[in-house]
């Protein structure tokens, strides 16, 4: 450029060139030019390897939530623990709390071990018991309670095996680990892998994952995630329910009705702003305005769906009104010429006209929502709910609960490297479902965007 | 739930007054509707929005206001020598609460009659066992206080609910019966029911006024309660951050200051580069089959909610960091929650956010200034360099105080990948806190909203708002500025 003329002026000793031979110069700049290429490559490589790992890990890490292992044993409902008295009352046998079932899994697991013709190698089969979760006797308790007639009988159980046994048949846990693990030894290790190739113990799809609730610290092998998945699903309704009618009407009236003047001005600045204030502040202002001030309750959907709506909200905005402004003026002109009022021109067609970007933008918005986790934990949205699914509409928006993220965050602090692999598998869950919602959106659009 | 039944009721009685107000219309034109002054529908609508909006409003604004005055009229019965602060006071009305709730189920159960839970006492019944078996489980036994102010308590919540009741319905009915006896021929419904849809839709947009007011005076009153109790001075310039929830806690600002700023530096150091070669990359060079799968793949990175990239800090970068630079190989890191860790991973996130940005608005500088430059000679990355991005350079420096701005009120990723502790350090491999990350575990805690440890999250909050408020409002305006100089 500034250098094309290095050659002096007047010089009669002109340099023989040809385009098509490449001086030094040339070569350099094309150098340059394929350098500042290859920057441009490495980066957008650099981006897609970042996305790539991150699959990665949450495949690989996450996929063996989505399987337990099960251990089907026998087990002998003695009538002398378990209804002492032998009239076969139901209060009597009430009584007779999990701790006394107890027993009856090491009876069932010694016995199971002798069918298959392994020997034990503890000297007590009390040993026995660390291999089966501690579900294991509400599990057996809730049967007897409910067929008190099959006492005296054996039934053979589907159990969880503990959380440590499932580990080692995923490979997570591995001998050498056991040195520093009070939960299991290595002689379970030799038991299991006896178990296993006498088919005793499988390892099977865990629905209860997907739809069962969390579990106590101790039992990582049993929690679930589908508590959480309806407290996301509450929010997701309260933030619909809200953010939709209110974000659609606050556009309408600053793109169509608002003169421009301070006011709306203020409110527009206002809402940009919004849009970038970090999450947590919202989280701030649930704490302070719904529950110190208005005395909401703490962990409830409703006060989530709340905090998330404001936060939604100027996203929906910003959509709604680029979506408004795509439709032309002439659809306005054309309806105020055959004599229809501003709102009428408004309500009854350019609406229906942008709903389809309306309705993008709001399923990205409510995605955006859903995968929010700051705000929910200073509102206390991380209750643990151990087991009782809402009873009624009311009691779903009002009664604590968690939300998929604050469970996922709840289980990644929690010490048992057990649940890292239940928050990995909770993260793909939330992941699918993002993904059906941005899928959604994305065919909406396809499908119904004009193009004028 | 009577609210709902109450809800229930105002909704049919609107749906009654549509039909009702529509037929009075065409009524009075013969049944001619072209002797309407407008449609008929808009009679029926008047109805209905003259029953709903009042009714409705007020019966929010009652379900807001009432536990607040139960609660201030309630807590002013419970005898001062009872308790010695205000968290004391919160514990005793939130067992006030619970003893009145749990009386209501009794109730509900079958287990007590009305009355006998009205003459109540703590001589003659052990209110703790009663309730028990309904399910209602006390922490200690009942004070006789305590009882008096959930009778109270009880009191006041049945008259309040029938007052509503009463006046909500009140206000529906006489909503109908005015706008239903409005209605006739000459009657300008349309007019009407537009004015009142035109309200509805500036009270809407007046909700994100409304937030920000919230905001700033959750925040403000917290912060002025906070700096009651602790001097500002020590808050903004205090080298250490040791909050004790017995008291005597030193709460200085600046190592959690120090910690958000290293870890957003490194993530921007992260972000930018690869942000904005990548935008380049895409803009520039980039065939369209190249972008069509480039973009919106680099672009899911935005859409992966941070907790993932927390748990990816945590469980997957921070471990792989240690394998490099842990005290196996060169011993610089210790664990795996670090500066270099949130870093990193927040790096990762902010790409998309950087790229696509500054795509926009490279793609936004117009395409006779790349001619212009080419036509001279110069090759597409001179082009770039000595033209492009000259003309792109305000817009891509407001993209990167966004980005920055995103760093630093970032949560998710900080509370799992950087640590808790509050250090002033160099060493990027050691764990730090951020502001963010602090505000998280004070108001997660179990503390009493009125100490200062607790209060002093709103503080953070206040100085987290303000710094990423300036720097929007600055990015905006940059942003806005540049794009104007080419429209």
């Amino acid at each position: 450029m500034t250098d094309a003329t290095s050659t002096p002026p007047g010089g009669g000793a002109r340099t023989k060139s040809s385009l098509m031979t490449l001086d030094n110069r040339v070569r350099r700049r094309n150098a340059a030019e394929a350098r500042f290429r290859a920057y441009g490559i490495a980066a957008v490589t650099v981006g897609l390897i970042f996305l790539a790992l991150l699959l990665f890990a949450i495949v690989r890490n996450g996929v063996p939530a989505f399987t337990q292992t099960f251990m089907t044993i026998p087990v002998e409902l003695k009538a002398d623990k378990l209804d002492k008295n032998g009239n076969r009352d139901i209060e009597e046998i009430k009584k007779v709390s999990t701790f006394g079932y107890k027993p009856l899994i090491i009876d069932a697991m010694s016995r199971t071990l002798a069918d298959n013709g392994i020997e034990s190698p503890f000297a007590k089969d009390k040993d026995l018991e660390k291999m089966v979760s501690a579900s294991a006797s509400a599990q057996i308790r809730d049967f007897v309670i409910a067929n008190p007639g099959r006492i005296g009988e054996t039934v053979d159980f589907r159990v969880l095996a503990s959380s440590r046994v499932d580990g080692y048949m995923k490979g997570r846990v591995a001998r050498e680990d056991l040195a520093r693990d009070k939960n299991l030894d290595a002689e379970h290790l030799d038991v299991t892998d006896a178990l296993n190739e006498a088919g005793v113990l499988k390892r099977e799809f865990n629905w209860a994952f997907i739809l069962g609730a969390d579990a106590s610290e101790s039992r990582p092998e049993q929690a679930g995630i589908g508590v959480s998945m309806l407290g996301s699903f509450f929010m997701m309704l309260v933030v619909l329910g809200l953010a939709l009618p209110i974000g659609v009407a606050a556009s309408i009236y600053l793109e169509e009705f608002a003169p421009k003047n301070r006011w709306t001005d203020l409110i527009e600045v206002n809402i940009s702003n919004l849009a970038a204030v970090p999450s947590i502040v919202f989280g701030i202002l649930g704490l302070a305005v719904f529950i110190q001030f208005a005395h909401l309750p703490q962990s409830a959907p409703l006060v989530g769906g709340l905090v998330l709506t404001l936060m939604t909200l100027p996203t929906i905005i910003i959509s709604t009104r680029a979506s408004l402004k795509a439709v032309p003026p002439s659809i306005r002109d054309a309806a105020l010429g055959v004599g229809a009022s501003k709102m009428q021109s408004v309500f009854h067609h350019v609406l229906p006209l942008a709903m389809p970007g309306i309705l993008t933008g709001t399923i990205i918005g409510l995605a955006q929502a859903l995968g929010e986790t700051a705000p929910l934990l200073l509102i206390g949205m991380v209750g643990y709910i151990a087991s009782n699914y809402p009873d009624g509409i009311a009691s779903g928006f009002l009664d604590p609960n968690s939300a998929m993220p604050a469970q996922i965050y709840e289980w990644a602090k929690r010490a048992d490297p057990a649940y890292y692999e239940r928050a990995w598998g909770g993260i793909i869950i939330l992941l699918l479902f993002l993904m059906t919602m941005n899928i959604i959106a994305i065919i909406l659009r396809r499908r119904f965007e004009r193009r004028w | 739930m009577p609210a709902l039944w109450l809800l229930c009721i105002v909704l049919a009685i609107a749906v009654i007054g549509f039909f009702l107000g529509r037929a009075r219309a065409m009524a009075s034109a013969q049944g001619d509707a072209r002797h309407l002054h407008s449609l008929p529908g808009y009679y029926g609508y008047n109805t209905a929005l003259t029953v709903l909006v009042p009714a409705l409003g007020v019966m929010i604004a009652w379900l807001i206001l009432q536990p607040m005055l139960i609660q201030n009229a309630v807590s002013d019965a419970i005898p001062g020598t009872a308790y010695a602060d205000t968290g004391a006071l919160n514990l005793i009305m939130s067992d006030v609460r619970r003893v009145a709730d749990g009386l209501d189920l009794a109730i509900a159960q079958g287990a007590m009659t009305p009355d006998a839970a009205t003459a109540l006492s703590t001589e003659t019944t052990n209110i703790r066992e009663t309730l028990a078996q309904v399910g209602v489980a006390l922490g200690s036994d009942v004070e006789p206080y305590v009882l008096s102010a959930a009778q109270d308590y009880r009191r006041l919540n049945g008259i309040g609910h029938l007052a509503m009741t009463v006046i909500v319905l009140a206000l529906a009915i006489g909503g109908f019966a005015f706008a239903y006896l409005r209605t006739n021929k000459d009657f300008r419904a349309r007019n009407v029911v537009e004015k009142g849809v035109l309200a509805m839709l500036i009270f809407a947009a007046s909700i994100a006024i409304m937030t920000t007011i919230g905001i700033v005076l959750s925040l403000v009153f917290n912060t002025v309660e906070f700096f009651k109790l602790y001097p500002w001075t020590e808050f903004f310039f205090g080298l250490t951050w040791a909050p004790s929830f017995g008291g005597g806690s030193e709460l200085g600002i600046i190592p959690l200051f120090w910690g958000t700023f290293y870890i957003s530096i490194i993530a921007l150091a992260v972000a930018v580069p690869v942000g904005l070669f990548a935008a380049i990359y895409l803009s520039e060079y980039a065939t369209p089959a190249v972008r069509a799968f480039a973009k919106p793949m680099l672009e899911v990175l935005a859409g992966i909610p941070t907790i993932v990239y927390g748990l990816f800090a945590l469980l997957t970068v921070g471990p792989a960091l240690v394998t490099v630079f842990g005290p196996d190989a060169t011993g610089w890191m210790g664990g795996s929650r670090a500066v270099i860790t949130a870093g990193l991973v927040m790096g990762i996130m902010l790409i998309p956010f950087v790229s696509s940005l500054s795509d926009d608005i490279i793609n936004s500088v117009p395409q006779a200034m790349r001619d212009g430059s080419l036509g001279l000679g110069a090759t597409k990355s001179e082009t770039i360099k000595q033209v492009v991005m000259p003309a792109a350079l305000p817009g891509i420096v407001g993209a990167i105080l966004l980005a920055a701005s995103r760093a630093i009120g970032e949560t998710m990723i900080v509370v799992l990948g950087a640590g808790a502790a509050a250090r002033l350090s160099m060493n990027p491999f050691e764990a730090m806190t951020t502001v963010t990350a602090k505000i998280v575990s004070q108001l997660t805690g179990d503390a009493d909203f009125a100490s200062p440890e607790a209060l002093v999250a709103f503080a953070l909050g206040m100085t987290l708002f303000v710094i990423t408020l300036g720097l929007n409002v600055f990015a905006l305006w940059i942003v806005r500025k540049y794009r104007e100089q080419y429209e």
